[in-house]
This record gives structure tokens, C-alpha cells and sequence, in this order.
């Protein structure tokens, strides 16, 4: 394990956290960007501008030890090789919770816009913020990955694991946040576990080698997911996406 | 084109104003708001959840779509009221308790009111006991439930059971939905439907509330 760095707000600058249109078409299943309709593309070229007028991305991180870890998910009672995360950690190189949020004001936009039955915009609205979410913990990974370099560890492959995948319950983001107190960067927990503000994404991330990520999905929550995202990650880790 | 038709168009079109404004002027012409509802709003909205279904047109058209429907049923409640015509039916709908995703169920919501049905959304992380008690409250027939996460799927179990326990299995039906939720799933734990995606879920409450 590399020397820990100390837990750290992270400012973005909100260009950062603005994801390519590809990746939001994608995640809605709309066409090609120069195949888009017209008035869908209206809709996208709104959500962008609403979303980077709005969004204030930011985030806490701190490096931490196995054994640190290990006490963030003993509270769950589930053994380590029933979880992915729980698997894959032991094999990392180093490991850093992390809490990132978009902040309050795209959530309250995306009510107000259902609210007042502008559901196209709402929904454009939230898609652009639900992949912009994803991207602040790949840009999370990304400055861990760089920091580890600088320490000496290059070509290290950083994925976020995150509460709610991958058989890691919701409950276990109470530890986290026990651990992390991400309430200076404006999150909080309610009492089912569920972040506020909603597009707030929080887990570990975890750094190593691409073989660190691997694993057999045979658990037994994998035969209910349908995503299989698991396969695109590990063949990004594997120098293969 | 005659006016119930050119009113179905127009919502197919996504067209908020030109539906709100050609219901008004139905209306006014004295057609009955029933007629208005079924055979210009409905028969506009199913043609738009047929081609959803279908893939030949997106998401983002059906909201469009939905938006104008809403604008044409504004016009229609009073006299809907005044007619004494009920909508179809009313379903109890949310996201299971622990679960903060709610597109899929806001969109099943959509469609769902747009196919005529009176939605009381609940939200996301919603308990157990606030389904069964708001579709006691409501007098609901129907409670749709939905789940993003494999870690929050085993919640809808406690609905279902909790239906039971309650002495309304029967009287209440259930409905599951969510991306890692299955066939197999709704069948174990005993909930009376599923569907695979929000066109289905219209097609399934349709068929349970036997409101075809």
C-alpha cells in the first residue's frame, strides 16, 4: 500500500463534469447526434445548457487502508467474497472513499420541471445529470490515478464501486459516510440510505493493475442484473475498451 | 380532417398548444367530453404508446406527446365530471423504499395516465406500509412498484406480503418492474404482474384491471 493522502475536498470546474452528447443519446437509447429530429434536438441542446447553467460539481475523497476499509463494510455483516467490491479490494493497490455531487440545484430544476408537467425537459434534463454524475466519479478516478503516478505508481486502472451495485446494499453508504463526513461538501444520508442531493454518487475507488478488477460474475445477485456493465468495465481495465 | 381526429394528430405531433386549444374549440362546439377524451386524447396517445412500443419513435416524443395530452385533459376534467365519466382506473405507483430511481417509474406514470388512468405517484423510497396504506386511502385496485437496484428488489416482497397480511389480496394487485427485476421474480414473490418496460406496464394494469 502507497503512502495515504489525506481526506481532501475536490473542486471541478463545471466543463469537467459536462458529459458528450454521445453518452447521453446512448444512455436514452435516441439516435446519433446528426440523426437526432429536430425537435429532440431542441430538447438535448436545452438540457445541456440548463444542466451546465446549474450544476456545481464537487467532492471529497480520502485514501484509506485495507484494514480501514475493511471496517467500512464489517458493520454490513456480509462476508468479503459475497460482495464484488469485497473481492476486488484485498487485491488493490490503493484504495480512497469518495463522495461527489452535482449539487442541489439540477435535482430541484428536475422537480419544478415535472412539477409543472414539462416532462420531455425534465426528463432531457436528468439524463444529461445522470450521465454527468457518472463522469464526476470517472474524473474522481482519473485525478487518483494521477496522483498515484506521481507518487511513482503509473499505469494504475481506478474504478469507482459504489452502494446499491454489485451487491453492496444502500445501508452500507451509513459506514461510508461515517468514515468520509461529506456533509462539508453539502451531502447527507436520509434514513433509508439515499443520498441528497439526488445526483450525488459516493463509493471507493479502487486502484491496481486491470487484474485487480476481475472477477467471475456468478454471484448471486448477478443473475438479476441485466446491465452486465461489470463486462465494459473490466475490459477498460484490461487495456481492451 | 375532422376535429377529434385532428386533435389525436396533434398530440401525436407533441403539439401542447395546438391539443389544448382544438379541445377547447371541441368543446365548445358541444361535443361530448367523453367522445373528446377516448376517440381525440386516448386514440392520439395509444397510436403514440403502439409506436413507442415498437421503437419507431423515442422517449423524449412520448413526454412531448404526454405534455399535450395533459394540456387537452385539462380542458376536458370539469366536463368530465359534469358527465359523471370516470377515467379508467387508479393505481398506486413509487419506487420501493431505499431506491431513489424514479425515471422508469415516472415514465410508466406517464404512460399510464396517458392510456386514461388516474396515477397517484408516491414517489421513490417508498415503504411498505405507504403503498398498501395509500391504496386503501385512494381505494386503488392496483399498486405498481419498481426497483433500479438487486439491493432494493427484496422490498417489494414486503408489499406483496404485506397485502396479504392485511387481508386485501384479492381487493389490491400488485405489479413489479425495474431493470434487474424479472418474470421469475414477480412470480416468487407473488405480486399478480410484471412487465419488462413502461409500454408493457400499460398493457399488464390494462389487463389486470381488466380495462382493455
Amino acid at each position: 500500500m502507497l503512502r495515504p493522502a489525506a481526506r481532501h475536498v475536490v473542486r471541478f470546474a463545471k466543463a469537467e463534469a459536462l458529459p458528450v452528447t454521445r453518452e447521453i443519446l446512448e444512455a436514452q437509447g435516441l439516435p446519433e447526434e446528426d440523426a437526432l429530429a429536430p425537435r429532440l434536438r431542441t430538447l438535448l441542446d436545452g438540457g445541456i445548457a440548463a444542466y451546465s447553467a446549474l450544476v456545481e460539481p464537487r467532492a471529497v475523497c480520502e485514501e484509506l487502508s485495507y484494514a480501514r476499509f475493511s471496517s467500512v463494510l464489517e458493520p454490513l455483516a456480509i462476508p468479503d467474497e459475497d460482495l464484488v467490491v469485497g473481492h476486488v479490494y484485498p487485491r488493490a493497490q490503493a484504495l480512497a472513499l469518495f463522495v461527489a455531487t452535482l449539487g442541489e440545484a439540477i435535482p430541484a430544476r428536475i422537480g419544478r420541471l415535472f412539477g409543472d408537467d414539462a416532462l420531455a425537459e425534465a426528463w432531457m434534463l436528468d439524463a444529461v445529470a445522470s450521465a454527468g454524475a457518472d463522469l464526476l466519479a470517472e474524473r474522481l478516478a482519473d485525478r487518483f490515478a494521477e496522483t498515484l503516478a506521481e507518487r511513482g505508481s503509473a499505469d494504475l486502472r481506478v474504478l469507482p464501486y459504489s452502494p446499491g451495485y454489485c451487491g453492496w446494499p444502500t445501508e452500507g453508504q451509513r459506514p461510508l459516510f461515517d468514515a468520509l463526513r461529506p456533509e462539508e461538501i453539502g451531502v447527507t444520508l436520509n434514513d433509508s440510505c439515499l443520498m441528497s442531493p439526488l445526483k450525488s454518487v459516493s463509493g471507493v475507488l479502487v486502484a491496481g493493475d486491470g487484474e485487480t478488477h476481475r472477477f467471475r460474475p456468478d454471484f448471486q445477485f448477478c443473475s438479476e442484473c441485466r446491465t452486465r456493465e461489470c463486462g465494459r468495465r473490466l475490459a477498460w481495465a484490461l487495456g481492451r475498451g | 380532417m375532422e376535429l377529434l381526429e385532428k386533435i389525436a394528430s396533434a398530440l401525436q405531433q407533441g403539439d401542447e398548444q395546438q391539443v389544448g386549444a382544438l379541445t377547447t374549440e371541441a368543446v365548445g362546439a358541444g361535443l361530448p367530453a367523453g367522445d373528446v377524451l377516448r376517440s381525440g386524447l386516448l386514440a392520439g396517445m395509444s397510436v403514440v404508446g403502439e409506436q413507442f412500443r415498437l421503437r419507431e419513435i423515442f422517449l423524449p416524443d412520448v413526454l412531448l406527446a404526454a405534455r399535450a395530452m395533459y394540456a387537452g385533459l385539462a380542458v376536458l376534467k370539469p366536463r368530465l365530471a359534469q358527465e359523471g365519466i370516470a377515467l379508467r382506473g387508479k393505481v398506486v405507483i413509487g419506487s420501493v423504499k431505499g431506491d431513489l430511481h424514479d425515471i422508469g417509474k415516472n415514465l410508466v406514470s406517464i404512460l399510464l395516465k396517458g392510456a386514461g388512468f388516474e396515477v397517484i405517484d408516491l414517489g421513490h423510497d417508498v415503504a411498505p406500509e405507504a403503498f398498501v396504506e395509500a391504496a386503501v386511502r385512494e381505494r386503488a385496485p392496483l399498486i405498481g412498484m419498481s426497483a433500479l437496484l438487486t439491493t432494493t428488489m427484496p422490498r417489494m416482497r414486503e408489499v406483496v406480503d404485506l397485502v396479504r397480511q392485511r387481508g386485501l389480496a384479492g381487493q389490491v394487485r400488485t405489479i413489479v418492474g425495474g431493470a434487474p427485476v424479472s418474470a421469475d421474480f414477480a412470480r416468487e414473490i407473488g405480486a399478480d404482474g410484471y412487465a419488462c418496460d413502461a409500454a408493457a406496464a400499460v398493457e399488464r394494469v390494462k389487463a389486470l384491471l381488466g380495462a382493455a
